[in-house]
């Protein structure tokens, strides 16, 4: 195999707040081949945006990197200059957001926030940036781009303004694109179209993407390989196939069996019992003990990650292969 | 847009409708000029004489309809004091008030807003932190304090800088300026700080509050990820981002400057429209209340008219009706 496009190792990122330390993201491992879409599932509140942003060094005050390693092509982030990471971000790595009607700026047109973007890192003539512009724009989608280079957000629907933010995304082909639940806040039709739209983009650039949703089933039709995070960690991550068909993870295992589409109809929805534990107390063992059913005193040890084969887990316990779970 | 413009236009008019009606009616009220502009020893007759050449003897809804007759025709009478034509009297006064406030509030909107956006943009440095800390003293110091102090720390003490007055003043388009000469613009310079301190206040506080706000937003942090630099975040997105209650702070501040600079203007001695209204005030001198006070309302309502043209321009969310 080749060498990963990205490389993440032991990624840690806290918020250092007056109520204490924030551990949003713990000890994060993972590669990414080029091309490849790896979906990053979660409940709200598990880290995954935080992850998202540490990759691009976005993290705000009073949060930071503590530890870890991010290596971009080759190339080590996190001890980058914040210029020098500038200069890669939009271009080697960029990211999407969840709402497109707070990331696009109201008052400036489609058209030149996308000249913005190309102007960050390569000298156009106007001309050339219109083209270029209009090019991408009807690439994702958007019918009569050259008129609409000069509409303002607010005159395209959710769905329109999420395509011209991918455009932006995309714009200098970047190696990995975060995409932060940008489906979520769209019409279901919509969706479907956007996720596909967008996988076909990856494959032809040959961007890889880091698709972060807390909807297990919109992420599974679409990447290859999963990561389930809990409370800032990686619980379990592996083949798509694999971890659906076979989870290890009794987190894992309950967040499939809570998906509607298993559940038998006119019986009620299977769901995780209790809520995620606020990241500023963490129990000091496995942090999803308190809600598991097969947590027992050894537990209260933080579980290293189990390797087999393509796949990992963190658990002391894990659920064998057809267990009661999937029954 | 035409249609925005000739609504807001009918409003206007509406409005100066209304305020005429009140500032006459509040005039009225407040005492008669007769007992001050005649003396007390004249008889009977010279008494009855001037009331009806002021025009008093009529009962107050036709003086009011006569004094829009005539505003109409561009007329806003005499002065009862001066016995000179009330539109020659403020006009000759103006231009001193409108170039200290311009020079004020434009210093003090540009200075405001770039320190508002430091302080905003890097919120834990010890810079900003003078910076806030300087703003609070601008709006909790009383502002003839500050000017008396001014005078006798710049004027007094170290020499540097005029007292009070307007100076050498030049004439253009037949008007008489001060600041164009370099004396004059030197007795414009203390009233202006004087004038402009709690605006820059008020505009450090207003940029920075926007700047904090705007920098968290999703708008910010797409910008970054698509590897926009700072300059380019800070001058296109955050400037346009932050502007609107910027624009409606200025139109507001520098109606209310104009109309009433009257402490600085009585401190430093600035021959403007505030001292002016002040004496006409003490001697109940009407037609220069009541055209003061109309040219006032005129002032404010064209400002915020400008300055709903202005949103119009800037936001494209206004300029197309957009709810929300």
């Amino acid at each position: 195999m080749t060498d990963p496009v990205l490389s993440v190792k032991n990624l840690s990122t806290q918020f250092f707040t007056r109520a204490g330390v924030v551990k949003a993201v713990d000890s994060v491992t993972f590669d990414l081949a080029k091309g490849e879409i790896m979906g990053l599932v979660g409940e709200s509140g598990s880290g995954k945006t935080v992850t998202g942003f540490s990759l691009l060094g976005l993290v705000d005050a009073p949060g930071r990197i503590v530890e870890g390693s991010v290596k971009l092509n080759g190339t080590e982030l996190t001890t980058l200059s914040q210029k020098d990471l500038r200069t890669r971000r939009g271009r080697e790595i960029s990211m999407i957001f969840q709402d497109p009607i707070a990331t696009l700026n109201p008052m400036l047109t489609v058209g030149q926030q996308v000249r913005l973007a190309i102007d960050a890192h390569e000298k156009l003539s106007h001309r050339a940036a219109d083209a270029r512009a209009t090019e991408l724009l009807s690439q994702v989608g958007i019918p009569s781009a050259s008129v609409r280079l000069r509409a303002y957000p607010h005159e395209f629907s959710g769905g329109m303004r999420q395509r011209v933010a991918i455009a932006i995304a995309l714009l200098h082909r970047p190696s990995v694109i975060v995409a932060d639940e940008p489906t979520t806040a769209l019409d279901v039709s919509i969706q479907a179209q956007i996720l596909f739209q967008m996988r076909d983009l990856a494959a032809e650039t040959g961007t890889a993407m880091i698709w972060i949703s807390h909807d297990l089933a919109v992420v599974s039709s679409l990447a290859s390989k999963l990561a389930v995070m809990y409370a800032g960690r990686i619980v379990e991550q592996g083949p798509t196939a694999t971890l659906l068909r076979d989870p290890r993870h009794p987190y894992t295992a309950g967040l499939i069996a809570s998906l509607p589409a298993t559940a038998k109809p006119g019986t009620p929805l299977t769901q995780i019992p209790g809520t995620t534990p606020s990241l500023l107390s963490l129990p000091p063992g496995c942090p999803f003990a308190p809600r598991c059913d097969r947590s027992t005193d050894r537990c209260e040890v933080k579980p290293q990650i189990t390797l087999q084969e393509s796949r990992g887990w963190r658990c002391f316990h894990p659920v064998e292969k057809n267990a009661e779970v999937l029954a | 847009m035409l249609g925005f413009i000739i609504q807001r236009f009918l409003q206007a008019a509406m409005v100066m409708a209304v305020m005429s009606v009140i500032v006459f009616c509040g005039v009225y009220a407040i005492g008669n000029p007769i007992d001050i502009v005649i003396p007390p020893e004249a008889t009977q007759d010279i008494r009855e004489e001037a009331i009806r050449r002021l025009g008093l003897d009529r009962p107050l809804y036709e003086q009011y309809f006569i004094f829009i007759s005539n505003l109409l025709q561009g007329d806003l009478g005499r002065s009862f004091v001066y016995n000179i034509p009330v539109l020659e009297l403020i006009g000759g006064r103006l231009p001193a008030t409108l170039e200290l406030v311009l020079i004020s509030v434009i210093a003090a909107t540009i200075l405001g807003v770039s320190l508002g956006i430091y302080a905003g943009y890097r919120p834990d440095s010890r810079i900003s932190k003078t910076i806030m800390a300087v703003s609070v003293l601008g709006f909790s110091v009383p502002s003839f304090w500050v000017g008396l102090i001014l005078i006798l720390f710049f004027a007094v003490n170290l020499g540097w800088l005029p007292a009070g007055g307007r100076g050498e003043t030049t004439e253009i388009w037949g008007v008489a300026w001060s600041f164009p000469t370099p004396n004059g613009l030197s007795h414009i310079v203390l009233p202006a700080v004087n004038l402009a301190l709690f605006k820059l206040a008020m505009m450090i506080r207003l940029a920075r509050a926007g700047t904090r706000e705007i920098m968290l937003t999703d708008t910010i942090k797409f910008a970054r990820a698509a590897g926009l630099s700072e300059t380019a975040i800070l001058r296109r997105h955050l400037l346009k981002l932050i502007s609107i209650p910027i624009i409606t702070i200025f139109g507001l501040e520098l109606g209310s400057t104009l109309a009433f600079a009257v402490v600085t203007e009585t401190i430093f001695s600035w021959p403007g429209v505030g001292k002016l209204i002040i004496d006409s005030i003490g001697v109940l001198d009407r037609p220069v209340m009541v055209a003061y006070l109309i040219l006032v309302a005129f002032l404010f309502v064209t400002i915020n008219f400008v300055v709903d043209l202005v949103f119009a321009l800037i936001d494209p969310r206004i300029r197309h009706g957009v709810s929300k």
